[in-house]
């Protein structure tokens, strides 16, 4: 065991001394736009990975529902749904069980939602690490962000065990699902990004966000079906991102036929922009951030 | 191959409208102003208003440097001189508004320890999370685990939840990750300050363990005996500029002669602005030496120390605190008024209230104290501190010199009681055993 660790320093001690040129860091202002340094992130990624534990853990070990908080939120909002609207409205669900219709779309959503929500105060609440310790910023709202793929995983679970439950099981197109994902996680990144930076400045966005998530709820078909819109709206509706990441779920999970096409290209591209313009834009602000903060 | 390991020029750092801290705006306030923009702009063409809110101050100015590989260099200066600015500069935390530095080779900056703990996670668990917030690689901090908690003295919690830790072992497992970057450069700020006199001295070894390794380290203390006891150069910075930059015990020396500019009073007239807050403000803090003046204080002169206070909340319990600083830098001591003997400590009513506290004649050493009070509300409540609030020169005092002239050793210069007694005669006979 000891000599395992011997031979190990002796060669990361070859390495060190086989780099001899050292690294030059040079230190100044700087000036409008500035290069998102991707390969700085990824060097950092075992911050976002300790980051993204410790926010998972201290939640599971603080609250006293734990897990079954990430069931609760979205299970309840379900049934309240399938109440107001699928039996008292009587909205039309795609000839899918109304509960599990609204269901596959409260998943993803719930996950969206916790996103910009956290994301919206995760600068704040990390004042002390940005005005003691440099690493690049962009670390907090990305691991705030997938944080949430925990408690995703658990609702998503629920999710299966109700389509086995309804009898609407059917994994032709599952494997399709994963695309979804990703263009909800591109999605969640993007606003949380516009959102955290713009925090830090404006430090009601925080007490803004939970209004602006209530609202975005309702622009996006998960009470009722996209399919109510007609052509060309139904694909000038896919800018909203969260419109793609919804029916693509229900498309993949419960054979839907509003499947993808011209809406998830809109709300592929509408997710893009954002998340590119939110890293910009975070990065420009980044420089003032520990000064104000 | 050059052996420099911080080149910085001209590094300049502005803070607008004159807080050290820039205050945050909100959306409300932002969207009100640019709605009023208009109407403000034409009030003020009529009322010629002056750029007040766009005032400025500079932390840092023009601060030009090099660092040498493997130098210890130490930073001294007062509060708000611009040691943090300048170390927030290097460690990349803020931008310079002006100038630039060149940093060779990898650097680890400790502003404070132990950032990142979470009091819900266990001592392990806090390790592997607050060495990937400094910048270590999980491979790195699994390799020197053992080292770790061995340094913190802590093998038997490594498991509990650290809010269960004491203060000392809280600290001891925040400054031994640190002590273990493996980094070129350090830059440490005032972690020195905390903890008890023995954590102190193994920091301090650590860090002059470190030092002896060849790394740089860029050094931020009040203490100054450490600066000179661990560094091989010194800055001195004033009002975000370099005032002196040269051989520790020299910089430390000329920085304490200009800095002994005697305070012995200060007073704050106006009951709303005065330091504080809403329950109690200070009126006044005053040196009061009996029977001789400011001027010719020497050891044997008692003093008072007055502090006036107002107290605008029914049933305030204060406990007014000194701190008394010789010029190493060291406590001489330290005091409060909760033994003091009208109120015993019980609650104040609405008023004006003088506080005094007595320091015996025959105690300090010749030399330069500097007091700093702390106000301390319900128990814990720190209401105010006022660090230097008083600053004043013992001369020392040659009548009892006894035909000593140099300085008196010892921190302290106690007036003992001595006493002399012939306990028995020693008879001829034993004098000639």
């Amino acid at each position: 065991m000891e000599a395992k660790f011997a031979i190990k320093d002796q060669i990361n001690f070859n390495s060190m001394r086989g780099a001899d040129h050292i690294k030059v860091l040079r230190i100044e202002p700087s000036k409008g736009w500035v290069p998102l340094k991707v390969r700085e992130l990824w060097e950092y990624r075992e911050l976002v990975y300790f980051l993204i534990w410790r926010n998972v853990k201290v939640r599971y070990k603080q609250t006293a529902l734990g897990a079954s908080w990430a069931i609760i939120q979205p299970f309840m909002t379900m049934v309240v749904f399938s109440l107001f609207f699928g039996k008292l409205a009587k909205v039309p669900s795609d000839n899918v069980p109304y509960p599990i219709f609204s269901f596959a779309g409260l998943v993803p959503w719930t996950f969206f939602a916790n996103s910009l929500d956290l994301a919206s105060k995760s600068l704040i609440g990390s004042a002390q690490l940005i005005t003691k310790v440099y690493f690049p910023r962009l670390v907090i709202p990305i691991a705030t962000v997938l944080s949430g793929v925990v408690d995703f995983a658990v609702a998503f679970l629920v999710l299966l065990m109700m389509m086995l439950y309804y009898g609407t099981m059917d994994l032709s197109r599952m494997i399709w699902l994963p695309l979804f994902l990703l263009l909800e996680l591109v999605t969640s990144l993007g606003v949380a990004l516009w959102l955290s930076a713009l925090s830090v400045e404006y430090h009601d966005v925080q007490y803004v966000t939970p209004f602006m998530v209530q609202f975005w709820l309702f622009a996006t078909p998960i009470a009722y079906s996209s399919s109510m819109l007609s052509e060309p709206w139904r694909t000038l509706y896919g800018l909203n991102p969260m419109v793609g990441v919804v029916e693509g779920f229900r498309w993949a999970l419960l054979n839907t036929h509003t499947g993808p096409g011209a809406v998830i290209i809109v709300s592929s591209l509408a997710a893009l922009a954002i998340l590119i313009s939110g890293a910009f834009y975070f990065r420009r602000m980044e420089r003032t951030f520990a000064d104000v903060v | 191959m050059n052996d420099i390991a911080i080149r910085a020029e001209g590094l300049s750092k502005r803070y607008r409208i004159g807080l050290k801290q820039e205050k945050y705006k909100t959306l409300r306030d932002t969207l009100s102003q640019t709605f009023t923009a208009p109407f403000r702009r034409l009030g003020s063409a009529f009322q010629h208003q002056n750029g007040h809110r766009n005032s400025s101050i500079w932390a840092l100015k023009d601060l030009s440097f090099e660092l040498n590989r493997g130098e210890v260099i130490g930073i001294i200066g007062r509060n708000g001189a611009g040691k943090s600015t300048l170390l927030k500069i290097l460690s990349r935390i803020t931008e310079p508004t002006e100038g630039y530095a060149d940093v060779h080779g990898s650097v680890s900056s400790l502003l404070e320890v132990g950032i990142g703990f979470h009091n819900e996670l266990t001592g392990r668990e806090n390790i592997y999370l607050n060495g990937a917030i400094l910048g270590m690689k999980r491979n790195d901090i699994t390799r020197n685990f053992d080292e770790i908690v061995a340094f913190a003295e802590i093998e038997k919690f490594i498991d509990t939840p650290v809010k269960r830790y004491s203060s000392g072992m809280y600290l001891r497992l925040a400054f031994a990750v640190a002590a273990h970057l493996q980094s070129e450069i350090l830059i440490v700020d005032e972690v020195l300050a905390v903890g008890d006199a023995q954590f102190q001295k193994k920091c301090l070894g650590k860090m002059d363990e470190v030092s002896k390794g060849g790394r740089t380290i860029l050094f931020v203390s009040h203490n100054l005996v450490a600066v000179q006891s661990l560094c091989s150069r010194a800055i001195w910075v004033q009002d975000g500029r370099a005032i002196e930059d040269g051989q520790p015990g020299l910089v430390v020396a000329n920085y304490l002669k200009t800095a002994t500019t005697s305070i012995g009073e200060r007073i704050w007239d106006n009951p709303t602005k005065a330091p504080g807050d809403d329950v109690v403000r200070l009126h006044s803090i005053r040196l009061i030496p009996q029977g001789t003046t400011v001027d010719l204080m020497n050891t044997r002169t008692p003093l008072v120390i007055e502090i006036q206070y107002w107290n605008f909340r029914q049933n305030t319990e204060l406990n007014l605190s000194i701190l008394v600083h010789n010029h190493e830098g060291i406590c001489v001591f330290s005091s409060n008024s909760a033994g003091e003997e009208t109120w015993h400590g019980k609650p104040l009513p609405i008023g004006l209230f003088r506080t005094q506290g007595h320091i015996p004649g025959n105690m300090l050493n010749g030399g330069v104290y500097r007091v700093s009070l702390l106000v301390i509300k319900d128990g814990s409540n720190l209401v105010h501190r006022e660090t230097d609030a008083l600053v004043f020169e013992i001369l020392d005092d040659v009548k009892n010199g006894n035909g000593w002239y140099g300085k008196w050793q010892g921190v302290i210069r106690p007036k003992l009681h001595w006493s002399t007694e012939r306990l028995e005669t020693v008879s001829d006979t034993a004098m000639q055993i």
